[in-house]
């Protein structure tokens, strides 16, 4: 719904994660609290290129994404090593596999139907540049 | 002084070539592809819209001025093909950004010219002094109704220009605008699709007003064609801006840097400025460029912008525009575009 997404807008759009001041360990999404017990964190943005640590293929996908099937849905791990799981837009399950460069673009993740808002985010994208 | 800080394209990577449209509804491949001048067009991903489009061009301008987002004073979007009939596609680019919220933001709409009215505003906006950075942005994925010759041409992509008074990469000289009521162009409220005049579209709407808007800049400058390194015209096909560059006395060398529809198809409100951006790819310090947009109903934007010793250290900082168009493009069979562009009539229970 409209109140759960703007919550989530620094995160999807921004990629803002939180560090922790003590431990330096990333949170994303930003949490209150360190698994160190901390709570003084500090905003962090995260790099917007990494490779694909693992991933799977969506060949039956709920109602959102049906049109979308057969769809990867990666474990991005970004260049600072932090990991995110999203899915791979512009690509065929066969030209995705682990250690392939890619880069997380801004993309509509999904909408509350025909007439309710659109809901946008990030999805990562194959190197489109290789000769 | 104000002019260009950075700016940056996107173009989505699906093609379909005139051929594939054209044998769906029976008609001359090569009768199209000589009336219009176009190979193939590019077509938004079905996860991809005005929104997404305007965020990854502003990225890449973003990239190359070199500025905190959060200096930007005004995000302007110009677009007829805005996600929402109501909700500024604006804010979505602006919080992508990180611009918000001590920034202005407005859409525009002006067929194909709204790009260029953003950059327009912002400029002024920058030049009176209002705010350090102003943010234009021109895109679209724009429909043409199926069998239609639209269909052949419209297309998606998009281009942003950071505007700004300091670090400049191309100071804006001169600027004139040229607008009639003309209705060659138009899509009523809740239609789909556009609707157009057809040869109407041509000599009182089209060419009157680039050589309106190009004669007066010219004359108001006191330059000649000669002197310009790169032109570059709205480009709904791929006559239209050589015949109207070589009206105003331009010749083909000039006009081939930014004229990208063969390839690319009619991005609509990122049409010139999509072309500006893939000269000032590869302009050297010191050139004069003239754009000129269009935009039905009807109305150009000329602008003459002089690039400085800065863009070359610019250059290099984000994707070219000639690589989001020639590089590893997906081509999409008509029942794929059909899906991409909304085409089919689903089941939504």
């Amino acid at each position: 719904m409209p109140a759960g997404y703007t919550r989530e807008i620094p995160q999807r759009y921004r990629l803002e994660a939180g560090k922790c001041k003590k431990c330096g360990a990333v949170h994303f999404p930003q949490r209150l609290a360190c698994a160190c017990g901390s709570k003084d964190t500090e905003p962090y943005v995260l790099p917007s290129t990494g490779k694909i640590a693992t991933y799977s293929v969506v060949r039956v996908g709920p109602s959102d994404f049906m049109d979308l099937v057969p769809y990867v849905v990666a474990v991005v791990e970004l260049d600072d090593g932090t990991k995110l799981t999203c899915q791979v837009a512009d690509a065929a399950p066969e030209e995705v596999s682990v250690g392939t460069p890619v880069t997380l673009e801004f993309r509509k993740v999904n909408q509350v139907g025909g007439h309710g808002i659109i809901k946008y985010g990030y999805k990562a994208v194959l190197d489109r540049f290789v000769e | 002084m104000v002019g260009i800080v950075g700016w940056g394209a996107y173009i989505p990577r699906y093609r379909i070539k005139l051929e594939e449209i054209a044998k769906i509804w029976g008609a001359d491949a090569e009768a199209y592809r000589r009336g219009l001048q176009i190979y193939q067009k590019s077509v938004p991903g079905t996860d991809q819209d005005t929104a997404t489009i305007s965020v990854e061009a502003a990225k890449n301008a973003v990239t190359r001025a070199g500025i905190d987002p959060v200096d930007i004073g005004a995000v302007y979007v110009g677009s007829e093909s805005h996600p929402y009939a109501v909700k500024p596609t604006g804010t979505v680019v602006a919080e992508a950004l990180g611009a918000t919220p001590d920034c202005h933001c407005a859409d525009f709409e002006f067929a194909c010219k709204a790009g260029s009215e953003g950059m327009f505003v912002a400029l002024a906006e920058v030049k009176a002094g209002e705010m350090k950075y102003a943010l234009a942005i021109g895109a679209d994925t724009s429909q043409g109704a199926p069998g239609d010759a639209l269909e052949y041409s419209a297309s998606a992509g998009g281009a942003a220009f950071i505007m700004g008074a300091d670090d400049l990469a191309a100071e804006c000289l001169f600027t004139h605008s040229y607008m009639t009521d003309t209705p060659d162009f138009w899509r009523r409220e809740h239609e789909y699709y556009p609707q157009h005049a057809g040869r109407f579209t041509g000599d009182p709407a089209y060419f009157k007003h680039i050589m309106g808007a190009g004669k007066a800049i010219l004359e108001k400058s006191g330059m000649k064609p000669g002197d310009f390194a790169y032109a570059v015209f709205h480009q709904p096909n791929g006559k239209f801006p050589m015949k109207v560059g070589k009206m105003l006395g331009f010749e083909k060398e000039q006009l081939e840097t930014g004229w990208l529809v063969p390839w690319l198809g009619n991005t609509y409100s990122g049409a010139s400025p999509v072309g500006l951006t893939a000269i000032l790819d590869v302009a050297k310090p010191g050139d004069l460029i003239l754009m000129v947009s269009y935009g039905s109903g009807a109305g150009s934007d000329a602008f003459i912008w002089k690039t400085t010793e800065r863009l070359k250290e610019l250059q290099g900082l984000a994707p070219h525009t000639r690589d989001y168009l020639d590089k590893n493009q997906i081509y999409l069979d008509y029942g794929q575009y059909a899906k991409h562009r909304g085409k089919i009539i689903m089941n939504t229970g």
